[in-house]
Parts: structure tokens; C-alpha cells; sequence
């Protein structure tokens, strides 16, 4: 039960955006994805769940099938204008039992009401997901994860814009889910928030800067090599000669 | 009482090409609606507009063929329709080019070698038809076809409902869980093309769209929830078309455009009054915050 990543490149119209990246996340344990923005992170999770296609490479999730993963999306890329309902949105965390045609039933509504006791928003069940502030909002999706109760748990910066209680208490959520011996992969912006949380983090520069223990791996010697590695983006990428080795 | 009878009720009672004329806008009703909503839903409003053009060279095709024939024009339609869809997939996907751009593009052509069929084979007269049709003078098998495909729809749309609505509101959740956010997608651009195939013997492939979009967005004025919009939609379809034919039975006006225009109407109407997304209702609200 492992998740490996084997010289994993993805690329935007040619343009990597990770490039090479080579190593395996702790199973069982909470990693950090960080590093500056346009670092990859996100193309990263989106390449591990499928979503995107590598160039080369590949993301490799050993032991764990379609419904051990949960992925958490950034919000942005969800269109809340829609006319669902929270309780029907939690709901669709049952995917791998339902699936497209099947009945979600007494029971599965049953455990979406749960879900949503768990996150604190029980009595929000039947209003429109528009009318959700984003932190509650991400408090019913982190009930959809709940209910995927899945064993590789990928999430695409939680935290971002949440509030002090908010993020509070969705961070102990993911201290159980470690406790619960969950492999949980996040990306974060927030040094604190990796620093108490997360015992591994894969800094990243579209390259990896440095991966392991978090309090080996955030540096300010690494951290700095992350943030020039950024400055330099403007050039055009390295072209690799030989597939596999910057030169 | 006797005076609504004759205005009302007569002349479906009396003429049988009228409850001819009922019973396929029930079922364009039954059908597009739903379609329509979904369109709305998925912010693509503008797309059964654009496929609607894009039906015109098919059926050309297939009057060429075959005369003033139902079956061979919806079959050339159904064919046109889907090519652009599928060419427009393609592009979109193999290209930086976005999917409204990429339908903009083939929809154009199509509609530029459909003009140029009809024009080289057909008179205006066919041209006229082909593009506002006849409610009017819906036959049999025009019934049958247009409430075959509303049932089509109907059943398609139950088994797409989930993971076509779950793919509008966050696909890379749909990706994550292993499904095929754009199978679903191709299947619900075939349906639209099948709804419009059958709405353009009745109304004409302009007009179709009307009968598509109009009841839709209005619907999403009145509902906040798919369940309600779904039954809105369907009803300001059925109602428009009753008072459509009534409109074109006594004022002597053309069904399709009579029909379209009373849905426009309950669609402004709607626009400042309906309470879930209507100007007025929305305004006084934010008076009442303001004091």
C-alpha cells in the first residue's frame, strides 16, 4: 500500500508543470504537498487521481483501488450556482456503492446526515448549496469525505480562506483520519498548519526541492531554493535530452 | 361559460389537425423541457441555438433524397447534428480551442452548406419549411416520431441524471471516483440533437430552440430546486403551445412563432416576478435589508 511517483512529468500545452518528480508518499501517515504558487501541486493530485494525463512518468497508488481515494477539489473548480441541495451533494460521496443509476436509500441518506453532524451542519441538510458560505461549505465537502470513508485521502488546499474555527476544526479532522492509519496527501500554504499537523512534506518547485520529514524538509536553506527555482520560471523550461535526466 | 368553451375548448373538439397539433406540443414539451433545463443548468444556453443551424444541411440532404419526406429529413437532420457535435468534441478536446468556440465554428459550416444545398435543390417554399415548420400540419407519423423521441428522452435522461448533473457541479470529483465525465456529456449533446430533430417538423429548426430554452430559463426564475424546474419547464412548454395554437387558430397566425412568443412573454413576465430569481422580488428584498 503505497503511493509512488515514478519520474512523473505533466505539462500544460508543452509547458511542464511538474517535472521529473520521482519518490513515494508515506502510507498510513499525513503528507504536505508545499511549495510557491505555479509550483504543481494541484497538477500533481489531479495526475495521481487520473484526471490528467502525464507526459511521462506515472503516478502509481499500489493497493489502493478506485474507491480508497477521495479527492477534495479546490473550490473554484465546483460551480455552486447549481440547484442541489447539501444533503444530495454529501450524498454523492456513496458514488462507489450508488454508482451512476443506483439508489442512494434510507441508509445512505442516513449516513450523509451523520457525515454532516460530524462537520457541524446537521440543520443544513435540505438548503441550495449556493446559499453556503465557502467555510461551510467546505465543511460539506470534508462530510463527503467522511462518507467516501476512503483509505487515500487527497486534498487541494483546504484551508485556503477559511477562518480560524473552520480550519480548526477540519484540521481534526484530518488528526483522526490519521489516527485512523489514513494515507492523507495535502496541499498546503500554510507553515504553521504543516508544521503541527503533518509529519512529511514534498516541497515542490515543479521539481522536488526536498522530501521527507517535515522538519527536515522546511528549511530556510530549502525554502529559498524553492523560491529562486520560481523566480526563474520566466525562462523557458530545461529541455531534457535524455528522458529522465535534467541536463 | 359558452364563450370560453368557443375560445378554449372548441377548437380542439371540433378539428382533429388541432388535438393533433396538443398532442405533439405535449409531447415536444415532455421532451425539450427537460433538455432545455439541463442546457440552462450547464451554462450552455446558447448551444441548442447553435445545433439547431447545424441540423439544416441533414435535413436538406435528406429532402434532396427524398422529397418533402419526414423520415429521411429527420434522419439527415439527426446524422448533421451529431457530426457537429462529435467534430466539435474532438476540436475541443485535441485543441486549445473552448467548447463554445469550437461549436460556434462547425455549427457555421454546417449552416453555410445547408443554405447551399437548399438553395441549389429546394424552393423557398421548402427552405420555409425546414426553417419554421408547421405545427399544424403534424401527420401520424410525425406524432409518433416526436413522441417516441420525448420518451427516448425521458428514459436517457433518468439514467444520465446523476453523473451529468455531479459532472456540471464538480467534475474532477466525477474523475476522482473513475467516471466519464465526457461520456455523458456526448450522450446528453445527442439527446439535444434528437429533441430538435423531432421539434422541427412541428415548429422548424429556429423555432424548436424556442420551445427548447424559453421554458427552461423561465423555469429557473421560479424554482430552486431541479425537481420543481423540471415540472415548470414542462408546464410553460404545454402551456405555450395550447395558447400558441389557440392564438394561431383565431387570429389566423403562423403556429411556431404564436407558440414561441407566448413563452416569451411568461418568460418576461417571470423576469420581474418570479420569486426565486425575478427582478422585482429581489429589489423589495434589498430594500428591506437596507431599512
Amino acid at each position: 500500500m503505497t503511493v509512488i511517483l515514478d519520474n512523473l512529468t505533466v505539462s500544460y500545452q508543452r509547458h511542464p508543470a511538474v517535472h521529473h518528480v520521482s519518490g513515494s508518499f508515506v502510507a498510513g501517515d499525513a503528507t504536505a504537498i508545499f511549495g510557491p504558487n505555479g509550483a504543481g501541486k494541484s497538477t500533481l493530485l489531479k495526475a495521481m487521481i487520473g484526471a490528467l494525463t502525464p507526459d511521462s512518468g506515472q503516478a502509481r497508488l499500489e493497493g489502493f483501488a478506485r474507491q480508497d481515494i477521495a479527492y477534495l477539489p479546490q473550490q473554484s473548480e465546483i460551480d455552486r450556482s447549481l440547484p442541489v441541495s447539501v444533503l444530495d451533494l454529501v450524498a454523492s460521496g456513496l458514488w462507489h456503492r450508488t454508482g451512476p443509476f443506483g439508489k442512494v436509500g434510507r441508509a445512505g441518506l442516513g449516513q450523509a446526515m451523520d457525515a454532516l453532524e460530524q462537520v457541524g451542519l446537521a440543520d443544513f441538510a435540505p438548503r441550495a448549496i449556493s446559499a453556503l458560505s465557502s467555510g461551510q461549505f467546505q465543511r460539506v465537502l470534508f462530510a463527503r469525505i467522511l462518507l467516501q470513508d476512503a483509505r487515500l485521502i487527497l486534498l487541494d488546499e483546504p484551508f485556503t480562506a477559511m477562518d480560524a474555527k473552520t480550519t480548526f476544526d477540519l484540521l481534526e479532522l484530518v488528526r483522526r483520519w490519521k489516527e485512523e492509519g489514513r494515507t492523507i496527501i495535502a496541499v498546503l500554504h500554510d507553515y504553521e498548519q504543516v508544521r503541527a499537523y503533518f509529519p512529511h512534506t514534498l516541497l515542490l518547485a515543479r521539481e522536488v526541492v526536498a522530501w521527507g520529514r517535515t522538519e527536515q524538509v522546511l528549511t530556510d536553506a530549502n525554502l529559498k531554493r524553492a523560491v529562486d527555482t520560481a523566480a526563474h520560471w520566466q525562462d523557458r523550461a530545461a529541455v531534457c535530452r535524455v528522458d529522465g535526466v535534467n541536463v | 361559460m359558452q364563450h370560453l368553451y368557443d375560445l378554449l375548448i372548441a377548437p380542439f373538439v371540433d378539428f382533429a389537425f388541432m388535438r393533433r397539433a396538443l398532442a405533439g406540443c405535449l409531447a415536444l414539451s415532455l421532451g425539450s423541457g427537460p433538455i432545455g433545463l439541463f442546457l440552462v443548468m450547464r451554462r450552455m444556453s446558447l448551444m441548442g441555438d447553435a445545433m439547431s443551424h447545424a441540423v439544416l444541411p441533414g435535413a436538406a440532404v435528406g429532402f434532396m433524397l427524398a422529397g418533402l419526406s419526414l423520415p429521411a429529413m429527420s434522419l439527415g437532420g439527426f446524422v448533421a447534428g451529431v457530426l457537429v457535435a462529435v467534430l466539435a468534441g474532438l476540436a475541443t478536446r485535441f485543441s486549445s480551442i473552448k467548447e463554445d468556440a469550437s461549436f460556434a465554428a462547425f455549427y457555421l459550416l454546417s449552416l453555410a452548406i445547408g443554405v447551399l444545398l437548399v438553395s441549389k435543390s429546394g424552393s423557398n417554399v421548402d427552405l420555409m419549411h425546414i426553417l419554421f415548420g408547421s405545427v399544424l400540419a403534424v401527420d401520424d407519423a410525425a406524432l409518433y416520431l416526436v413522441s417516441g423521441v420525448a420518451s427516448v428522452t425521458l428514459i436517457c435522461l433518468a439514467f444520465i441524471y446523476r453523473p451529468m448533473l455531479l459532472e456540471s457541479l464538480d467534475p474532477v470529483f466525477l474523475r476522482s471516483v473513475g467516471a466519464r465525465g465526457g461520456l455523458w456529456h456526448m450522450a446528453f449533446l445527442m439527446l439535444v440533437v434528437l429533441n430538435l430533430v423531432s421539434g422541427f417538423q412541428a415548429l422548424g429548426t429556429l423555432m424548436a430552440v424556442g420551445l427548447m430554452m424559453l421554458p427552461a430559463i423561465t423555469a429557473r426564475l421560479w424554482s430552486e430546486s431541479v425537481e420543481g424546474m423540471l415540472v415548470m419547464a414542462v408546464s410553460v412548454a404545454f402551456v405555450s403551445g395550447m395558447a400558441g395554437l389557440l392564438l394561431s387558430y383565431h387570429f389566423e397566425l403562423p403556429s411556431g412563432p404564436a407558440i414561441i412568443l407566448v413563452a416569451g412573454l411568461f418568460y418576461l413576465f417571470s423576469l420581474l416576478f418570479a420569486p426565486a430569481g425575478g427582478a422585482l422580488p429581489r429589489y423589495i428584498r434589498a430594500r428591506h435589508f437596507e431599512s
